[in-house]
């Protein structure tokens, strides 16, 4: 069953994204960078959590789950150590992602060539 | 009539131009397009979830972090070798939206400019497209956390 949400929502949010390109005529750096603030308040709001445990892969795969780790390692990190662990705290869950994506980004660089 | 205005009324007449000749987006058909493609890269997405609970000890709230890691690692690769772009023309945001689109931007970019050398090219280029993700995410998650701070009124040894 969660495999049928994950593609529902999953589906959905990048429907919204096409209507935000389509629609709304922004590029697609804007559209990113809106989906990520979107995630980024919804999870302020205590909401994303709960798109996760219904929907699984469909809420963390999208780009807006990146915004949703940003706040959640932010705010985990203040319960701790208060306002500091706001800057402290902010890529520990995001780590992941941002390090694979350089990481793996930079082997590519070695590894292919460029076309054309 | 001065030089200001002249460009002014170019301008619009450009926009007017410019609006009728191009061609109409089948918003229908992209966002069709975009929620099946969508769609089934986060069914890839709770796939690796599932494995990755099942055999490696994480639960809901953790498995997130690698499921993530490994698609990246995957639209990397497919970026290298080229598919990822032919996917993206058809799909539009069906791609662009995961972060697997995030993770394409970032190879793309990084192979392009191996060109320019890797210092100035590759490390200076990676974020071209990706940086506005991060810039604005981190800068929303700051003053998100510094409005629950505020609620919350930890402000922690100061």
């Amino acid at each position: 069953m969660i495999f049928l949400w994950a593609f529902i929502v999953g589906g959905l949010i990048c429907v919204v994204g096409q209507l935000m390109m389509d629609g709304l005529k922004l590029t697609p750096a804007h559209t990113m960078a809106t989906l990520v603030v979107v995630g980024a308040v919804l999870d302020g709001l205590g909401l994303y959590e709960r798109l996760i445990d219904f929907a699984g892969a469909g809420a963390t795969v999208p780009i807006t789950s990146f915004g949703n780790q940003l706040v959640h390692g932010a705010l985990a990190e203040a319960d701790r150590t208060g306002l500091i662990g706001v800057i402290t705290g902010i890529f520990q869950i995001t780590s992941a992602g941002i390090s694979a994506a350089i990481i793996f980004s930079f082997l590519a660089a070695l590894v292919f060539k460029p076309k054309g | 009539m001065s030089q200001e205005n002249g460009d002014q009324m170019e301008k619009e007449a450009y926009q007017k131009v410019a609006s009728r000749i191009e061609p109409k987006r089948p918003m229908l058909m992209n966002c069709v397009k975009a929620f099946f493609v969508g769609g089934f890269i986060c069914v890839i997405g709770q796939c690796i979830s599932t494995f990755y609970m099942h055999f490696f000890h994480f639960n809901e709230a953790t498995v997130g972090a690698p499921t993530v890691a490994t698609l990246i690692f995957i639209s990397v690769l497919l970026t290298g070798f080229g598919v990822y772009d032919k996917f993206s023309q058809f799909s539009g945001a069906g791609t662009a939206v995961p972060v697997t689109g995030f993770a394409n931007s970032m190879a793309s970019t990084a192979i392009e400019y191996k060109t320019e050398g890797f210092v100035l090219g590759v490390g200076g280029n990676m974020f071209k497209l990706a940086g506005s993700v991060i810039v604005f995410g981190t800068v929303a998650a700051f003053i998100i956390g510094i409005i629950y701070t505020i609620a919350t009124g930890q402000w922690g040894a100061m």
